[in-house]
């Protein structure tokens, strides 16, 4: 052993420099995983295939595409921060709630702060409305990183707890009903945000018929995947999930990082709402409830571990395409909506199963 | 401690116990186990001897019902032996403690001896007629003086392992194995189980001792098989064999050193700790450590060694009087503490050490990223040609950078954590167990690693409960008592013995 620090002599294992550049860009959306996708393959290929033998040839249209990314991107956007939560080893049971409080937020600030777009100042309105959104959106994670932090409670119980607050602030808030924005208090990008329709002029990108949903989901998903993995917090965070214990040995301050974790996740969830607002252009406290449970599905179905240390934010988009592909393609058949949840259930269970196999469990399979 | 000679004649004659004939087990490509043979005695202690990944767990499990031999037989008292599951085998008389306790320590001692077992009064427990059985039981290991409904998480680990072959008594078992049950044990229980192993084989009942240790082998076995490589490399009585041709049959070749010296100068003082106090150990403890010096600490599980340890690397908040490091104060937490250059080796590889899920080179970055960053952005590049550089230099044998630590056998773990340290560039090396549960040729790579430390002129604290290798690598000794470090002296000052002693002194607090 010398007193170099950097190993000396070491050559650089062989085959790893440029074939990896073409893997590196898919590597890039982190711990890249064939599961989900050929999952999410099989799902569409039926739904295509029982459509055109029973429905009306809906499912596999363009516009349908676009119906269901952006229903997709609904659920992706919360579930970027959930990915990152349930990597570091937490869950947030708080997510739906805090979306619609900072939804409420949003709404409230177009009706009460806001002036109609076409008078001066409106600009000022429209970034205190968004800015007014993040901050709440922050906040909610802020409280429960910070609350986890200090009291080294489990986060099922604390964000169990934050869940019911946000819901009865939101209430309070919106004093018990929904929240509608001023008429024409929201600017004409807002309102073509979630717009899925034939017209390609009112897309982001005119003629482009992409959602400004999805490609709002789309950007902020490399974004977080490159954090996860090119960043030193990023690799924290990993650290953290797979064992707090070992993370605290090496030196990594294990409470700052979970704060952080929530806090960004917070970021995501202002987002979230954000989208949920452009879709349905009002806010109501009370319709986040059960929607924590969409996200975290799209999360594990993507091969997020509830146990910590693993998650992968492509898989969490795909989680959430799969949901809303069963969702959408069920309607399309005339399915009632009470054979979707079922179903979806199942393919949470089966899809968590199957990913077990890889992993050699249930153990008794494998004697 | 060998039986009689007539005794012995008499049980060697007769046909074994327990016996294992030409058992394999493979897991896809890795020949786990490649025809083992075995044969224990009733009245007769076998220790079963080999390196980590020698095969002695997966032969544990084939014995236990875990695992289905893929081919050979073994017989249990001349019949067929082929347990379905460890349930199975219990019900068949073996009784296995394992070397990680396996006890509820929410239940009371009571139920945990009964626990598989009770429900005898359809789905009731007969508390009655158990409470005879189960104070029998705890008598025959020494444990009478105990109530049998005290929670049983409340009971010192070597009282657990003697509750776990309490339960092994209890269903009737004719061979106990007990996997490396020293290995968290101090010295004095050590010489209680040893006791108690040779009232089971007064009783008739045959023992397989699984052990690293050849010192206890010698004290407490009459037989010996050692695996390497999932074979059975030889057998015998140990009376027949020396010490040195056991180590060349575990290892496969002759290891001439076992304790490797790399000569070094021990330099001006740079750490200085004084009234060291945390709750609700070490108490008021002083300590000097100088550049190039190993300095051991040794003393009983419970002594406050690790806690010393874990205090100065700032993982448990600790008071002081006086807390420098070359002259400077010393930051409380671990993240500045370890950029001073302190850094910390578990000895809790599995829970603590390492991150088991995550890859070698993942564990080797992890609280080293500064290195490969710069504004918060990694470079991967580096970081993985580092990762590398490292498996070579320190000997990890895996298959690519990638792998998971989880994969990896005990003494290469160890060598990634020991390499996580010198990644980092620490200057005081702070070693818990550093070589516990690990083969001896991976035992010695470590100790020319701590020598070739203190020769670069870095210092070294090393905690053990394995005295001769303290003896042996350490250029200073302290003994601890009770939380306070008592004694310290040159290692040359010191012998197995009087460190006992001043292990077990009682101190005037």
């Amino acid at each position: 052993m010398t007193d170099d620090v950097s190993p000396a002599n070491a050559p650089e294992s062989a085959p790893s420099a440029q074939g990896s550049r073409a893997l590196g860009i898919l590597k890039l959306l982190t711990e890249f995983q064939i599961g989900p996708i050929l999952a999410l393959i099989a799902i569409i290929f039926c739904f295509a295939l029982l459509d055109v033998a029973l429905g009306n040839g809906g499912f596999a249209t363009l516009r349908n595409l676009r119906v269901v990314t952006h229903q997709a991107a609904l659920i992706g956007m919360p579930a970027l921060g959930m990915t990152m939560i349930i990597i570091a080893g937490g869950i947030d049971l708080s997510a739906g709630t805090a979306l619609t409080l900072s939804c409420t937020a949003l709404a409230v600030a177009f009706r009460d702060y806001t002036v109609p777009v076409e008078q001066s100042g409106a600009v000022m309105g429209i970034v205190g409305a968004l800015s007014l959104c993040l901050v709440i959106g922050v906040l909610c994670g802020l409280l429960n990183g910070i609350i986890i932090s200090l009291t080294e409670m489990v986060p099922f119980i604390v964000t169990l707890g934050t869940m019911t607050i946000f819901l009865g602030l939101g209430q309070i808030w919106a004093s018990e009903s929904t929240v509608y924005p001023g008429p024409g208090h929201l600017p004409i990008w807002l309102e073509n945000l979630c717009y899925t329709g034939k017209r390609g002029t009112d897309y982001f990108i005119p003629g482009l018929p992409i959602p400004g949903s999805v490609l709002l989901t789309i950007v902020l998903a490399i974004i977080v995947a490159a954090l996860m993995r090119y960043t030193v917090l990023g690799r924290n965070i990993v650290a953290v999930g797979s064992n707090p214990q070992t993370a605290r040995l090496c030196g990594i301050n294990v409470p700052l990082t979970t704060v952080l974790v929530y806090a960004i996740a917070g970021i995501f969830v202002a987002f979230g709402a954000l989208l949920y607002f452009g879709n349905v252009k009002n806010g109501n406290p009370s319709d986040g409830t059960g929607l924590e449970l969409q996200i975290i599905a799209a999360v594990v179905l993507g091969g997020g571990s509830l146990s910590g240390g693993r998650g992968s934010v492509l898989g969490t988009l795909v989680g959430a395409l799969i949901i809303k592909v069963i969702d959408n393609g069920c309607t399309m058949l005339s399915i009632p909506n009470t054979y979707t949840h079922i179903m979806i259930g199942v393919i949470i269970i089966v899809a968590v199963l199957i990913d077990g196999l890889r992993n050699g469990k249930p153990k008794w399979l494998f004697r | 401690m060998a039986g009689s000679e007539a005794a012995q004649s008499a049980s060697t004659a007769s046909q074994p116990l327990l016996e294992v004939c030409d058992i394999s087990k493979r897991f896809g490509p890795t020949i786990a186990l490649d025809q083992v043979n075995l044969a224990a005695h009733a009245g007769r202690v076998l220790a079963l001897i080999g390196e980590n990944g020698a095969g002695k767990s997966t032969l544990l499990k084939t014995l236990s019902g875990a695992h289905d031999a893929d081919s050979g037989t073994m017989r249990l008292d001349g019949l067929e032996y082929q347990p379905r599951s460890p349930l199975d085998a219990r019900r068949l008389g073996i009784g296995i403690v394992y070397q990680e306790l396996t006890l509820a320590p929410d239940l009371s001692i009571e139920d945990n001896i009964m626990l598989g077992r009770s429900g005898t009064g359809g789905g009731l427990l007969l508390r009655g007629s158990q409470r005879d059985q189960v104070r029998q039981c705890l008598q025959r290991v020494g444990l009478g003086h105990l109530s049998p409904t005290a929670r049983t998480g409340d009971q010192s680990v070597a009282t657990q392992q003697l509750i776990e072959v309490a339960r092994a008594l209890a269903s009737q078992a004719k061979i106990v194995l007990l996997d490396e049950p020293t290995s968290s044990l101090p010295a004095a229980d050590v010489q209680r189980l040893f006791g108690i192993i040779n009232d089971l084989r007064n009783d008739g009942i045959g023992v397989i001792y699984i052990s690293h240790f050849l010192e206890e082998v010698r004290e407490v076995a009459d037989d010996y098989a050692v695996l390497r490589d999932g074979n059975s490399v030889g057998s015998g009585q140990l009376t027949d064999i020396t010490d040195d041709q056991i180590i060349s049959l575990m290892v496969g070749r002759d290891v001439d050193d076992l304790f490797p010296s790399v000569p070094h100068d021990i330099g001006q003082a740079r750490l200085e700790i004084a009234g060291l106090s945390a709750k609700p150990m070490p108490i008021d403890t002083d300590l000097t450590l100088h550049h190039g010096e190993v300095l051991g600490i040794a003393g009983l599980v419970g002594a406050g060694r690790s806690e010393l340890l874990r205090c100065l690397a700032g993982l448990i908040p600790a008071k002081s009087k006086v807390a420098t490091l070359d002259g400077n104060r010393l930051p409380s937490s671990v993240g500045a503490r370890r950029r001073l250059g302190i850094g910390m080796l578990s000895e809790d590889r599995k829970s603590e050490g390492l991150a088991q899920s995550l890859s070698i080179t993942e564990n080797l970055a992890m609280g080293n990223h500064r290195r490969y960053s710069s504004y918060g952005l990694v470079d991967l590049k580096s970081r993985r040609k580092d990762a590398n550089g490292w498996i070579k230099k320190v000997e990890v044998k895996a298959h690519s950078a990638e792998q998971t630590i989880g994969e990896l056998s005990g003494g290469n773990q160890q060598k990634v954590a020991f390499a996580r340290l010198l990644a980092q560039d620490a200057d005081i090396y702070l070693l818990d167990e550093p070589t516990k549960g690990i083969d001896v040729g991976t035992k010695a790579e470590i100790y020319r690693m701590i020598g070739e430390l203190a020769a670069q002129g870095k210092s070294v604290i090393f905690v053990s409960s394995y005295l001769p290798e303290l003896l042996a690598v350490c250029d200073t000794i302290g003994v601890m008592n009770r939380g306070q470090l008592v004694e310290t002296r040159a290692s040359a000052d010191w012998n197995e013995e009087s460190l006992l002693a001043a292990a077990v002194a009682v101190t005037n607090r």
